[in-house]
């Protein structure tokens, strides 16, 4: 016997949400959803969620189980039994919930909106259609696999704290159309995706990838928007100053400056940015606790530059 | 015990403490560390942002070093942990990439070659029934009554599948090693969450806000110190606590350990000799509990 403990809300009956505890016996084969539907369909039919294909592909069924979202339909109920044969299921994160389990997706449709999620060729339409080789097809394979479940951006840490960042999704669907060859607008998109709230302010945390169900991995194809960011010259931002100022200070020490690197990635006419930086330096300078002045570079520093070198950087 | 130690850059800058206080738990538990003097910057996922094969290049050195040393590698940085480990993945899954990687290493005398050596953390290291076994033995201070709330730190957690945690949504690795100090592990929600660090430059505010959060979900468990994995995990919680205290109602003033001074207090050494004077929020609070 499993117990579900459910987050209901009905702010119709009550403004605030409270929890629910369902039991049902659950056979080893019977995803989350099959249990949801379970509970809908014999204990109570006012249990709201959003559900359609059963077959992790329609992206509707993300929840919340024992805190971290999932789909429902792709994970089996008894996978998920934690303590006291308990599984807790609670609505997507980072939206607001209009019933139960279901939230209101218009925040992560508008920043999915907001990248111009549709090709814009700089050529005239050919006769048939637009091509692309299986190699370049293979820069966006990953991120077209992308459901649109919402469960990245319901776990993602900085939209947690910050709602002016587009999230993972998103930006993940703008790898698709950035890195997309048959796509003319990559400077474009890549200057408006690094403005305050894009690429720059993704923390690196991962919670994304380890939340998406599929192969899409928004991170990582944050990743590879901020390497054609660099690549196309967009620099004049902090996220693009400390990326450049970092691998400027591994080539020509092997470590990184800790005394310069801050200073370059706020810009040296940023005086704001400058001043800013100051008390937590004073107050590390006074502990004792800056980082040495004279910086020693690693034993074998000459290999690393080679390296560099080679790679034309 | 002996094995190469990768301490990266900021042990050796703006947390010293860090290095030394891992100096001293070895040399407490009679683990031999030989640091690797010529090893690069792991590149802390940035240098990738830049090229992702150079930095790729660069840890398949690393990694390329220990090798021909034959020890396994730790570190002693959640940063580093993740981003070796990742190069690892990258260059092990496709042998074509290999292939590539090592022809950029060929003339600076190293080659990769993948699956000898282990890379682990040094909390990793200690939770081997060999370290727990060391840890029981040589504990001459128990940590009586000081409850410690452990910070991960994002890299050694994610993607799972380069943790070596067993379950990275739950890990228990640090707190049993607490508990083999005597201390009494805090489990809150933000032990597993993100400090925020790598933002800091970019956006401040929400940086801090992250940061806030778990150190007031910590205190809110009744923790008397934050104990960290990663020391730019500890430069955020530490460094900026006053700026997150200002930004919080509630306030949050919170000791911040690194793991290997945890461990070296209850080997017995001061919290002189672990640096401990130098953490930007005192530490002295934590000298009754210890008393």
């Amino acid at each position: 016997m499993i117990t579900f403990r459910i987050k209901r809300y009905n702010p119709e009956k009550q403004a605030e949400s409270y929890f629910e505890d369902f039991q049902l016996d659950v056979q080893e084969d019977l995803t989350l959803l099959d249990c949801m539907n379970e509970i809908k369909w014999t204990l109570d039919g006012s249990l709201t969620y959003r559900m359609s294909c059963r077959s992790a592909i329609c992206g509707s069924c993300a929840v919340k189980a024992n805190g971290h979202a999932i789909l429902a339909c792709q994970r089996q109920a008894q996978h998920l039994v934690k303590d006291n044969d308990t599984i807790v299921l609670e609505p997507l994160g980072n939206m607001k919930p209009i019933k139960d389990l279901a939230v209101d997706f218009k925040p992560f449709w508008d920043k999915i909106n907001k990248v111009k999620p549709y090709l814009q060729p700089e050529k005239k339409a050919p006769e048939k259609e637009r091509t692309q080789s299986p190699e370049q097809f293979k820069f966006i394979d990953d991120s077209s696999t992308c459901i649109m479940c919402g469960a990245c951006y319901s776990d993602c840490q900085v939209l947690e704290v910050d709602d002016n960042f587009l999230g993972p999704a998103a930006l993940a669907k703008a790898q698709r159309f950035v890195q997309d060859s048959r796509d003319g607008k990559t400077l474009e998109r890549v200057k408006e995706l690094s403005k305050p709230g894009g690429i720059w302010d993704c923390t690196h945390c991962a919670e994304c990838v380890e939340r998406c169900p599929k192969p899409a991995r928004p991170f990582d194809r944050i990743k590879e928007v901020m390497t054609v960011a660099l690549e196309q010259g967009v620099t004049n931002n902090n996220g693009a100053r400390h990326a450049l100022s970092f691998a400027k200070s591994v080539k020509s020490s092997g470590r990184l400056n800790e005394n310069v690197i801050p200073v370059e990635s706020v810009g040296f006419f940023n005086f704001k940015g400058l001043f800013d930086l100051l008390p937590v330096g004073l107050r590390m300078f006074f502990r004792g606790k800056n980082p040495p002045i004279l910086h020693k570079s690693i034993e074998e520093v000459e290999d690393i530059k080679r390296i560099y070198m080679k790679l034309n950087e | 015990m002996k094995f190469t130690l990768f301490t990266g850059c900021v042990a050796k800058g703006a947390t010293r403490e860090l290095m030394l206080s891992t100096m001293k738990s070895a040399e407490g538990l009679g683990i031999e560390f030989i640091e690797m003097k010529s090893a690069a910057c792991c590149g802390a996922g940035v240098v990738s942002e830049k090229n992702p094969l150079l930095a790729d290049a660069l840890n398949a050195r690393t990694i390329a070093i220990a090798e021909e040393q034959g020890l396994d590698l730790v570190t002693i940085c959640s940063t580093c942990q993740g981003i070796l480990k990742k190069t690892e993945c990258h260059v092990d899954s496709d042998s074509a990439y290999k292939e590539k990687v090592n022809n950029i290493l060929e003339e600076g005398g190293h080659q990769y070659a993948g699956g000898k050596i282990k890379i682990q953390h040094f909390a990793n290291v200690l939770g081997t029934e060999e370290g727990l076994k060391l840890l029981r033995g040589e504990v001459k201070r128990p940590l009586t009554g000081l409850k410690a709330a452990a910070f991960y730190g994002c890299y050694v957690l994610r993607p799972s599948e380069l943790s070596l945690y067993e379950d990275p949504d739950d890990p228990t690795g640090m707190e049993e090693i607490f508990e083999i100090l005597g201390a009494t592990p805090v489990y809150y929600d933000s032990r597993i969450k993100c400090c925020g660090f790598p933002i800091i430059m970019m956006n401040k505010d929400a940086s801090h806000d992250m940061a806030g959060n778990a150190l007031i979900d910590a205190i809110d468990r009744g923790a008397d110190c934050v104990v960290t994995g990663c020391p730019l995990c500890h430069l955020s919680l530490d460094a900026y606590q006053p700026e997150i205290d200002k930004m919080n109602k509630k306030g949050c003033s919170i000791p911040i350990l690194h793991l290997p001074q945890l461990v070296a207090l209850a080997l017995g050494y001061s919290p002189q000799e672990l640096g401990m004077d130098k953490h930007i929020i005192s530490t002295t609070r934590l000298d009754k509990i210890l008393a």
